[in-house]
């Protein structure tokens, strides 16, 4: 089983160090909180971790091979969800949703998009047009992903931004379930949510 | 792969039909250039007949770049093109399918309307069946490098004013074998040469460009 290996990572954006020498493994079943201050670097380390940005050093590596080159496998095996949704707002959720596991290498048949829109509380919604939605229902489309996604690493970013309890508790069961599964999952979050995990570490960038 | 570039050409053409007003701005902004000319200055036939084939291919060139922007800003913008540079696919393969879309849907209507304008100007004949062949040879290319320009641009600040001085420039050859051929055609003159030359530009930028607007994509991203 890959697992997730990073190493003495450090990021500098404009002229500001935003962190340097972070390293930890993320094994199967594992959950990694990132927390810090706005502007601390949450997002850009998530932002590294998925490959778009390109450390100033160190490591990141997935089953031994790096990130950041071509890697196929973990472009597969990975999933990142940035605060930005993602999401077109001209065309409808379920057809945002197809593309986007599509786009992913997923299988995006049309149950599989119902299943996934039914569990986020949006099947009502399914033919609306994205724009008319509010942040919250955004966000819920945006995280539909997840009950679609066969990737084993999560990268989340503010997960939990602008839902409503009740989606909050859903999205936290889910996680859950992925974590059991064997997957595992990295966010960055300012509210602690209870997620049960066989291992939950803490990354506190300062 | 085929099918990912299907799907992307799809998605980007839905758009498209559900934002219609920005493709009909592009066709507007067409006519409307390539009528400023004849009001400008002398409205004589033989005149009108000889400005025709360069007034209407800078038209198209600038219709074209007025609508470069629109090819990534709006995926910029959302998170799609993130979610893109992430994708198992390769972003050039991905990019390949948004120019294609972009080509039809904002030059392709151009060189259909093209053939209206050019009677306007007198064009009749070969030369008619010239300019639209041209523009059909010619547009690709201006999509292709328009691409690049869009891509380095993006998100900086300035980027609409950046991106003409940096396309047009690269536009010229296209210009000048795309009009070359009208003139060629109007003197009697064999335009075979201009074809062939039309077409080693649209296979250089189509073996280069989505290469190059990946790289600038993912410069940008970061």
């Amino acid at each position: 089983m890959s697992k997730l290996t990073v190493e003495h990572l450090a990021c500098v954006r404009g002229d500001r160090l935003l962190f340097k020498n972070i390293s930890f493994t993320l094994d199967a079943g594992e959950l990694l909180y990132v927390l810090g201050d706005n502007g601390a670097g949450k997002s850009s380390l998530l932002r590294i971790l998925c490959g778009i940005l390109i450390p100033e050093q160190g490591r990141v590596h997935w089953g031994g091979q790096d990130v950041s080159k071509d890697n196929e496998q973990y472009r597969l095996d990975s999933l990142f969800i940035s605060h930005l949704n993602g999401l077109k707002d001209d065309l409808s959720v379920s057809e945002n949703l197809r593309f986007a596991t599509y786009l992913a290498g997923e299988d995006n048949q049309e149950v599989n998009v119902n299943r996934a829109l039914d569990a986020v509380k949006l099947q009502a919604y399914a033919h609306e047009r994205v724009g008319s939605l509010s942040q919250g229902q955004r966000r819920r489309a945006s995280l539909a992903r997840l009950w679609i996604s066969r990737a084993r690493l999560w990268l989340l970013d503010e997960p939990f931004a602008a839902l409503d309890t009740a989606s909050i508790a859903i999205l936290a069961e889910r996680l859950r379930q992925h974590l059991q599964a064997g997957g595992m999952a990295i966010l960055t979050t300012h509210q602690q949510v209870d997620i049960q995990a066989a291992v939950v570490h803490q990354l506190k960038i300062a | 792969m085929a099918a990912i570039l299907i799907e992307i050409v799809r998605r980007d053409l839905l758009l498209a039909v559900r934002r219609s007003a920005d493709v009909a701005t592009v066709l507007i902004f067409f006519v409307v250039v390539a009528s400023l000319f004849p009001l400008a200055g002398n409205p004589d036939p033989v005149v009108l007949r000889n400005l025709a084939p360069g007034v209407l291919w800078v038209s198209a060139l600038l219709a074209c770049l007025l609508s470069l922007p629109r090819i990534f800003a709006g995926d910029y913008a959302d998170g799609s093109l993130e979610q893109m540079a992430i994708a198992p696919q390769p972003l050039s393969l991905l990019v390949l399918g948004k120019i294609f879309a972009h080509w039809l849907v904002s030059a392709l209507p151009l060189v259909l309307l093209a053939p209206l304008l050019g009677l306007q100007y007198g064009l009749q004949g070969e030369p008619l069946l010239v300019l639209v062949a041209a523009l059909l040879l010619g547009t690709p290319t201006l999509s292709l490098i328009g691409a690049i320009g869009a891509a380095l641009t993006l998100g900086g600040r300035g980027g609409g004013a950046l991106l003409p001085v940096l396309v047009l420039p690269l536009y010229i050859p296209v210009l000048i074998f795309g009009a070359g051929a009208v003139v060629a055609s109007q003197a009697g003159l064999e335009v075979r040469a201009y074809f062939l030359l039309l077409g080693a530009c649209f296979l250089l930028s189509l073996v280069v460009a989505p290469w190059a607007t990946a790289v600038a994509l993912r410069i940008a991203l970061e």
